[in-house]
């Protein structure tokens, strides 16, 4: 898991900040958000202190309808237990009996412009990327059709120039060589190329080439979504290989199993093609549209004629 | 598998052409090898993913190899990346 910490979001969501600077430093660890609606009608027994806690209006206009007595306990209640920060919403201001239990417990108090729900929206967005659990995959990945198709195989067996054909067809490159996988969501993986070598390409006796400046910017993109996986591997006199497309080989990373197909590598095979025919096939499947089914069922058609039973 | 820790001495760190130079002889061996930088790994065959790491002046990083020749394939590229002076 990623080391994510409050002052990240401050600056990437563009939050005030009212008081705690100096605290910013401290750890977010889980990526749920929680209004503490109930706590400060003073039921503590389930408060999620390890959160980020957001203050909406309900919340803060909840505040006012209490004495400072209680406003004080209640903010107490809330911030000792030491969430990493709390956040108004709708450019709502912390109470006094707020700011004095964060300054205490040395936990930043912080505002945005946003209404409640929209700030919670792109918390979790956030919080879902930015702690997800990440690997860097040695492989390329692109977008075809809109399907985002993960290349690996050994070094050297033609993964790059693949992609260069591909890009050269139309279809997008989003990373080369190495792949940054993260697990945003529970059945989610989204792959990205590392900051320092996007829209790059290495090929083998040419350098690395821009392929963002040699094919124009829609012959990439930032990030895609993982749907399939297509392994290369070199061809073997004798091996066995999937000749119907009715066996299936899993990929998994991070508890997330995705299809692998096998394609073995030798002369003469246009690896673009049978990429680009892989990736309409499995958006011909997933809209129940599957050659070797309708050949089965062709079969059976035929077979029963000769003989009716 | 064998692996050892190695700090990056020289001022460009593991810029474009020391990557290169380290890629090409991780090349020659038949392991499995890979370059770690804190949380992030890099198959040292692949010139994109060890520039990739980003790895500077000072910066820790473990070579790691796995198969017949893993010994002798961290010993030279330990070696190698220790010797880069520029």
């Amino acid at each position: 898991m990623s080391k994510a910490v409050v002052g990240d979001f401050v600056t990437e969501l563009d939050l005030e900040v009212f008081c705690c600077q100096q605290h910013l430093d401290r750890p977010l660890t889980t990526a749920d958000v929680y209004r503490p609606g109930m706590e400060l009608a003073g039921y503590l027994a389930h408060y999620p202190a390890g959160r980020v806690q957001v203050m909406g209006q309900t919340e803060w206009d909840f505040c006012g309808t209490l004495s400072p007595e209680v406003q004080s306990e209640r903010a107490k209640q809330l911030l000792d237990p030491g969430p990493p920060c709390i956040i108004f919403s709708r450019g709502l201001k912390p109470p006094r009996q707020m700011i004095e239990a964060a300054q205490a417990a040395s936990v930043p108090l912080l505002g945005s412009p946003l209404p409640t729900t929209q700030l919670i929206s792109r918390l979790s967005h956030w919080l879902d990327n930015r702690l997800a659990p990440r690997k860097t995959i040695h492989g390329v990945l692109m977008d075809l059709f809109g399907v985002g198709i993960l290349i690996t195989g050994e070094s050297g067996i033609g993964k790059s120039e693949t992609a260069l054909e591909l890009v050269k067809r139309g279809h997008r490159l989003v990373a080369d060589d190495a792949v940054e996988i993260r697990r945003p969501a529970e059945d989610i993986l989204v792959g990205e190329a590392p900051e320092l070598i996007r829209n790059m390409m290495e090929l083998r006796g040419v350098g690395i080439i821009d392929v963002a400046a040699l094919y124009g910017a829609a012959a990439v993109r930032p990030d895609k979504r993982v749907e399939l996986v297509i392994n290369f591997k070199q061809w073997e006199e004798g091996a066995d290989y999937d000749r119907l497309g009715l066996e299936h080989h899993n990929f998994e990373l991070f508890d997330v199993t995705l299809q692998r197909l096998e394609i073995p590598v030798a002369p003469g095979r246009n690896l673009a093609t049978i990429v680009e025919t892989a990736a309409v096939n499995y958006r011909a499947k997933a809209a129940d549209i599957c050659g070797a089914s309708e050949v089965c069922r062709r079969l059976d058609v035929v077979m029963n004629k000769g003989n009716p039973d | 598998m064998v692996e050892r820790e190695v700090t990056v001495q020289n001022k460009t760190g593991l810029h474009a052409r020391p990557a290169a130079m380290f890629v090409q002889k991780a090349g020659k061996f038949a392991s499995t090898i890979t370059v770690i930088k804190e949380e992030r790994e890099a198959n040292a065959k692949s010139i994109m993913s060890v520039m990739a790491l980003g790895a500077g002046q000072g910066s820790k990083v473990v070579i790691r190899a796995e198969g017949s020749d893993e010994q002798q394939a961290v010993d030279t590229l330990v070696e190698l990346v220790e010797s880069f002076s520029e």
